[in-house]
């Protein structure tokens, strides 16, 4: 069991260190010729007006966080669909009745116009 | 003799053990060597899958594709690989060096990580850990950092309202994905891979259909991929989230689709159409890899057929689309999944009288939203535009001079 999270590690310095040198390595062969034009930010060739860093559109804001309490409710359906075997009748439909508050919570968000673009 | 791979594995950690090594250094090195080989495999599939991609967008568009650079132009990525490997790297005034250098590293390896876990055959796999699937959800979602990386600190308001885009279409179509995988591993009762291959007797497609066409839905907008390619919508914000990325580093973010598209291939292929199993695959583990590079190429076929039919969808299309309907119709597929799987636990059935009742359960709830979208939106009566004839050329009327 160990041996498995250890191959994971590993994996993690292996896939982290080829692309690594895929990016590193054209710094060795590619020419390197800096100047002021080419650093600019490019907007299509128009001269950049003010800060890139701008306000947003709040509904984004809005999606991330109705994004996280779903998927912090899923994380516990997962040992629920593994042990279902092992369950009883009584434990399945617990389970089912936390979808369906699930369900409500979207439909909440939804009449509460959250889920709205415009 | 059927199982050349491990057998090679073990006359290596044999070799090391007889040159006197310790044996917990022998394991490392060994697992270590099996990383590197996965994720090699990886990149050299990339390679290859530059070709086939640029093949059948070829051929699906009447044209021949790449065919001048070596036969059939299968040299065509190698010389792809020399010119971007030659391109110089420029980083823009203002930009935060260190993330935006660090992003395209990120959005690779989010995608190599899952190799880690998938089961090529019975016996080849580079882990086989007991929690494959949230292990699959945690890494997937690196790329989003990756891609919020790269859109904030190239301080390039083009960059960041692909990123913006980013975080609302990947993080929102991440929900119905972990829904659509629950189904699945309820079906498997384990979350590791090669146990959800081993329990797809039949295959899962067939106990959940439903869940396999969400699953293949939602990995596309993971993906970010036409039609759901709004983080790089080239006609709208340059190319999004990478437009101040030149050389490797665009490099990295195209071979990171490329290799991503493939590997929501291998994950459908894993999750429902059975892996690496097939008529022998038990005893002779190179026939398993066959199966599931051909299982993986349909999935992979799939996706890149839809990208190149369909065209772009709009931001708040893509969203209601999401959290109006995929959500809720997974969780609606999660519950009667479970319910139906209980209660046929609970009669005891044959396993083919489970598949057709699994079958028909989900036939029944797709009939049922095709019912429910009829009455929320009534069929709008296909408008005939009727259109005067026009004559192509018009003879010019003769004057009288």
């Amino acid at each position: 069991m160990l041996d498995n999270w250890l191959y994971i590690g590993l994996f993690i310095i292996v896939a982290l260190f080829i692309p690594a040198v895929a990016v590193f390595l054209p710094r060795l062969i590619a020419p390197r010729k800096p100047n002021a034009i080419k650093q600019e930010t490019y907007e299509c060739g128009i001269e950049t007006v003010g800060d890139a860093w701008v306000q947003f559109k709040v509904q984004y804001y809005i999606f991330a966080l109705v994004f996280l309490v779903f998927d912090i409710e899923l994380v516990f359906l997962f040992p629920w669909a593994v042990a279902f075997d092992k369950l009883p009748l009584f434990a399945v439909m617990e389970g089912v009745l936390f979808i369906t508050i699930l369900l409500v919570g979207l439909l909440y968000v939804w009449r509460k116009g959250a889920l709205e673009w415009a | 003799m059927g199982d050349p791979i491990n057998l090679i594995s073990q006359w290596f950690t044999n070799l090391l053990l007889g040159w006197g090594l310790a044996e917990n250094l022998v394991i490392v090195i060994s697992l270590a060597i099996g990383a590197a080989i996965v994720a090699t495999l990886g990149m050299i599939t990339v390679i290859a899958l530059i070709w086939v991609e640029r093949k059948i967008a070829g051929r699906l568009q009447d044209r021949l594709g790449p065919n001048r650079a070596g036969p059939y132009g299968l040299l065509q990525p190698f010389a792809d690989m020399i010119k971007i490997f030659t391109k110089e790297i420029t980083t823009p005034d203002g930009a935060d060096k260190v993330a935006f250098n660090i992003a395209p590293v990120l959005a690779m390896a989010s995608v190599l990580l899952i190799w880690a876990v998938i089961p090529f055959a019975a016996t080849v796999v580079g882990t086989n850990i007991n929690v494959g699937v949230l292990y699959i959800v945690a890494v997937g979602s690196f790329g989003v950092i990756a891609v919020l990386m790269a859109g904030w600190s190239s301080n390039n308001k083009f960059a960041l309202l692909g990123a913006f885009r980013a975080v609302a279409q990947m993080v929102s179509y991440e929900v119905p994905m972990v829904i659509a995988l629950l189904v699945p591993v309820l079906l498997a009762r384990s979350m590791g891979m090669n146990d959800i291959v081993a329990a797809q007797t039949p295959w899962f497609i067939i106990l959940a259909p439903l869940a396999a066409l969400i699953f293949l839905i939602t990995s596309m907008a993971e993906v970010g991929r036409a039609p759901f390619d709004l983080i790089e919508a080239e006609s709208e914000i340059v190319a999004g989230f990478h437009t101040e990325y030149s050389g490797m580093g665009f490099g990295m973010f195209y071979v990171s689709e490329f290799l991503h598209v493939w590997t929501i291939g291998a994950l459908i292929a894993t999750f429902f159409l059975g892996g690496w199993s097939g008529p022998g695959a038990e005893n002779l583990p190179i026939l398993g890899i066959l199966y599931f590079y051909i299982k993986t190429f349909i999935g992979y076929f799939v996706i890149t057929w839809i990208r190149l039919s369909l065209p772009r969808v709009r931001i708040d299309q893509l969203l209601a689309f999401n959290w109006k309907f995929l959500t809720p119709l997974a969780l609606v597929v999660l519950i009667v999944t479970a319910i139906v799987d209980k209660s046929l636990e609970m009669v005891g059935v044959e396993r083919w009288a489970y598949a057709l009742i699994m079958l028909a359960a989900n036939l029944l709830i797709g009939w049922a939203t095709v019912l429910i979208l009829k009455a929320i939106e009534p069929a709008r009566a296909r408008q005939r535009v009727e259109f005067e004839p026009r004559p192509v050329a018009v003879a010019p009327k003769p004057t009288d001079n």
